[in-house]
């Protein structure tokens, strides 16, 4: 066994100074009824490295690669290219294998990469301050809920019919549990952001709206004035980004006055990995920094003045607090931020806003290809990379077809939203740098075939 | 330079113009500074060639960003050596031990992070229709089986992020189940005061009462005062086994029958299964819920405090509870994913969704490729190997340092100790940041609060005994330094990059983002 150092004399001589004559006597607490002897039946003996690379290859080999085929999906999920030296980075062994940072001093590298990515995440998002990561984009939002519940004292929430579908039932589940009211409705399938709806719904029991931008259609809107109608009821706006590429080319959740701004980084740095390990964003306002859960690192000096860095307001935590903390969670996606923090290194402004670019007009230039395609209409008018086709057809069966033709086309709006019948047409196509006209021709044709 | 009279040893160099000279760079030869992104990057410096953007209009209404991000860029040279340059100030296992108890940090083998790589793991999306992910869906559906067998319990919920989200899904689902029987005014949850703080906190965020249960001078739960509190208004236990004192409750069975005769539940943190896996089943032991942190027992690497996964074993009685999506295998081989529009028929009293997508898929395959290159006889011998390595700390120490509970038993995957015999002024702390000037990194401290001063060391299963014997002798000398009052230990560590940090100042006022000093010049 290659990962297990001890050997058989090494055991017996360790066994003599505990004092045991064997194994078993170590296990004395256990009770005898509960105590299994043997190997546990079904289950194989340890394979060899070349054996268990075999069995993991071929259950790889059953998965269709979205890198292989003409590939739209997004949803809250985006196909990116990710450079070389990111997956490099990451696999260095110092950072890979490293502890949470609880030693500051032999932890600089880490403790660095957290305050960068800090800085970064709280540009991107237009906020003052962000938090080191959290599990993914659906949990942070479900957080920032509870956030806005403790800083107004109230527990009425309006979740935007925009915000992704997956999103809403997180929350939904924690609601059950901690007594939040949540006002939620599907999405239409039109190019109504819903601005002016959410504005109506605003009263003086509301403790935040939660807006997705750009939101599951893939639309976007000015949130400015939706800002000032929470502000004037004195609750908070929370907006959830699930593709951070848009902000190189679009204003900032926190240039519009939002007040927490959550996302998933997954986009940068962070590849498909058939829905996680992603990484959760998590920015917000100066003011409400103490109750922002999740780790936080803060610059400060060492006994010989020289600058470091260390976890710090841990006061709010659960290992200080416990059963008054401000939130059960424990780890963050470390290694996933910094995946991230490296690729926006490596992209920095300039490439990040010509990747934007990259992004954009290519879905624009798709859009219009595809809304060509008889039985095709185009739903938005403005968008980033990531845009909603009303076909003739319910779509879940059209993607189901396409997907036998080798194209993965989207995601139909049926597989979110099962229950509403009027989004069953709704086709959500995504757009990358990774796309090429070539794919998009593909697509069109395709659809032509399986909408005549 | 003449040739030291004394000898080939080298004498310490007594006088200031012998010391080694400050440096212009700060450098210390490969110990290398390393500024900030912000204090060297440009916002026109980028590290990717991307392709011209097509010819268009963009169609972005009146969103487009009319301001600067502030991200500054580095070419590819200059980013590989600022992420290199700062990987060399951390400890990592690839390093050396991480003796850390209740987090166990153990080898990380790269197997698994080349299975994870494989294209048909790393490079599909969640949405994909289920036909074009069946292999996806079969690695968590064999993962599912080796910890339902593993563990002796009817069912699992794959899709919690972390080891505190597991938690949260146990306790969900416990209440769950009993609102279903018509008793959701239990409010109370019973949590030890050994417990890890997630245990209350999850409690709380779920809305129970949380309510302390003392542990014995032998260092395991009061079982007389637990069974003594419960009653028609308590919700469920929340146990850790093998317990954060490194024993093994051996009244758990007992404590599970008394819990489940009021109709209450048992939660088990599992963040030490590693000590028993192969040897012991939970379910055995009547435990309803048990989350498995997946890179402690399973070796995902820890990442630096993430990502983690906390996929959460469930009894008969909760299974039905549990939540969505999950993979269910057809008769005829194929793997479906019940989600919210198919759960009506086939899971109809799922508590609903912890999360967006399926889990930490990331994480299923490298657990995966580590359990199948142990096999169900390698797991054994993992328990066995962790187990005995511990208990060789802690006989080895005994002499040198308090074991307040040595005397209770063997100890399970880790050995506690305690700060009792330091003189005035000499702390535990004192102790830790010694060991890092042995190259070490320090053992977990001041946890559990059951003791004072605690020390828990826990090995792992893939420590060698040489690699033991060095740890024991260097915690053993910085004991002794720390019982002798050795002052320069009050100043430790004097080797790493950074000296003791300041963490008051940091947290009085907290500096948590990059300013650029014209900037906060400016706005003071």
């Amino acid at each position: 066994m290659r990962y297990l150092p001890l050997t058989d004399p090494d055991r017996q001589a360790m066994l003599s100074v505990v004092g045991a004559s064997s194994i078993d006597d170590l296990f004395v607490d256990v009770p005898e009824a509960a105590r299994l002897s043997g190997p546990i039946a079904g289950l194989p003996m340890h394979a060899s490295e070349m054996a268990v690379e075999r069995h993991m290859s071929a259950l790889a080999a059953r998965n269709t690669v979205a890198g292989q085929v003409p590939f739209f999906l997004g949803c809250g999920a985006y196909r990116h290219h990710v450079p070389a030296s990111v997956d490099h980075i990451i696999q260095r062994g110092e950072f890979l294998t490293a502890y949470t940072p609880y030693q500051p001093e032999i932890a600089q590298g880490t403790l660095q990469v957290m305050f960068e990515f800090q800085t970064q995440v709280a540009r991107l998002l237009g906020t003052d301050v962000a938090n080191a990561s959290m599990y993914d984009g659906s949990t942070a939002c479900w957080e920032a809920i509870g956030m806005a519940r403790r800083i107004t004292k109230r527990a009425k929430a309006i979740l935007s019919p925009g915000l992704h579908r997956h999103y809403v039932s997180v929350a939904k589940t924690m609601a059950k549990y901690t007594g939040d009211a949540l006002d939620t409705a599907a999405p239409t399938l039109d190019d109504d952001f819903g601005i002016d709806s959410l504005i109506a719904k605003i009263d003086g029991e509301t403790s935040c709206v939660v807006v997705q931008y750009p939101d599951i259609l893939g639309r976007i809107a000015d949130l400015s004035a939706l800002a000032e109608a929470c502000h004037a009821n004195k609750a908070l706006l929370v907006a959830v980004v699930t593709e951070p590429v848009a902000l190189g080319a679009i204003r900032s959740p926190g240039e519009m006055d939002a007040d927490i701004v959550v996302g998933e980084g997954q986009s940068l740095g962070v590849g498909l990995q058939f829905g996680g390990p992603y990484v959760g964003l998590f920015g917000c306002k100066d003011k409400y920094v103490r109750q922002m859960p999740g780790r936080l690192c803060g610059e400060t000096v060492d006994a010989e003045g020289k600058r470091g860095f260390v976890l710090t307001l841990s006061t709010r935590e659960q290992h200080i607090r416990r059963e008054k903390a401000t939130s059960n969670i424990c780890t963050s996606s470390v290694l996933c931020a910094l995946a991230m923090s490296a690729h926006m290194t490596l992209l920095g402004e300039a490439g990040l806003r010509r990747l934007a670019d990259l992004n954009h007009l290519g879905a624009a230039s798709a859009a219009d290809r595809l809304a060509e395609v008889p039985g095709v209409e185009l739903v938005n008018t403005s968008f980033f990379n990531e845009f909603t086709l009303k076909l003739a057809k319910e779509a879940r069966p059209v993607v189901r077809a396409l997907a036998d033709r080798g194209i993965l086309a989207g995601v139909s709006l049926g597989r979110l939203y099962p229950g509403e019948g009027a989004l069953a047409n709704g086709l959500v196509v995504a757009v990358t740098e990774t796309t090429t006209e070539d794919d998009v021709e593909a697509l069109a044709q395709a659809l032509a075939e399986e909408l005549a | 330079m003449s040739i030291n009279p004394a000898g080939w040893r080298p004498e310490r160099p007594e006088t200031a113009a012998n010391a080694a000279p400050a440096t212009v760079t700060g450098n210390r030869a490969l110990m290398l500074e390393e500024p900030l992104i912000f204090e060297v990057g440009s916002t026109l410096t980028t590290g990717v060639d991307l392709a011209e953007p097509p010819a268009g209009k963009p169609r972005l209404g009146t969103l487009e960003r009319t301001t600067a991000i502030g991200l500054p860029g580095l070419s590819e040279p200059e980013a590989m050596r600022h992420y290199t340059r700062l990987s060399r100030q951390n400890y990592a296992i690839d390093l050396g031990l991480f003796p850390l108890g209740s987090c166990t940090m153990k080898h990380n083998p790269r197997l698994n992070e080349k299975i994870a790589r494989l294209p048909g793991f790393a490079d599909v999306h969640p949405l994909q229709p289920v036909d074009t992910v069946q292999g996806a869906l079969g690695v968590i559906q064999e993962l599912a089986v080796w910890l339902i067998t593993l563990t002796g319990m009817h069912g699992v919920a794959m899709s919690p992020k972390a080891g505190a989200h597991g938690e949260l899904c146990g306790i969900l689902a416990i209440k769950a189940a009993l609102e279903a029987k018509g008793e959701g005014h239990r409010k109370v949850i019973l949590v030890p005061e050994s417990a890890h703080g997630t245990n209350p906190a999850t409690a709380a965020f779920a809305g129970y009462t949380v309510e302390n249960i003392p542990a014995t001078d032998a260092g395991r739960v009061d079982s007389a005062a637990l069974i003594a509190r419960l009653g028609p208004d308590v919700a469920a236990v929340m146990i850790t086994n093998p317990n954060t004192c490194g024993l093994f409750e051996r009244d758990m069975k007992t404590i599970s029958d008394a819990v489940h005769a009021v109709g209450a539940f048992v939660y088990c943190d599992g963040a030490n299964f590693n000590a028993i896996v192969g040897k012991v089943r939970p379910g055995d032991l009547g435990i309803d819920a048990m989350h498995i942190n997946l890179h402690k027992t399973f070796s995902t690497p820890h990442g630096g405090g993430g990502p983690g996964s906390g996929p959460v074993v469930l009894s008969e009685a909760l299974s039905p509870f549990g939540p969505l999506p999950f993979v269910a295998k057809h008769a005829d081989g194929h793997f479906a994913l019940v989600e919210e529009e198919t759960a009506g028929d086939d899971h109809p009293q799922s508590f609903g969704r912890m999360v967006a997508f399926h889990g930490q898929m990331g994480m299923f395959t490298r657990a995966l490729t580590y359990i199948l290159s142990h096999g169900a006889d390698g797991l054994k011998q993992v328990a066995e190997d962790a187990v005995l390595n511990a208990n060789y700390i802690l006989r080895s120490l005994e002499g040198t340092l308090s074991a307040p509970f040595a005397a209770s038993g063997p100890c399970m995957h880790e050995a506690l100790f305690s700060d009792d015999g330091f003189p005035e002024g000499f702390s535990t702390l004192d102790v830790a940041k010694g060991l890092i000037d042995e190259g070490f990194h320090p053992m977990t401290v001041y946890f559990p609060l059951v003791v004072h001063g605690a020390m828990l060391v826990e090995p792992t299963e893939t420590e060698s005994k040489a690699g033991i014997d060095q740890f024991v002798a260097a915690l053993r000398s910085v004991a002794e330094r720390a019982k002798t009052g050795d002052i320069s230990l009050k100043t430790a560590p004097h080797f790493a990059p950074r000296s003791r940090l300041d963490e008051t100042q940091a947290a009085r006022k907290p500096v948590l983002v990059w300013k650029d000093a014209a900037l906060a010049q400016a706005a003071e």
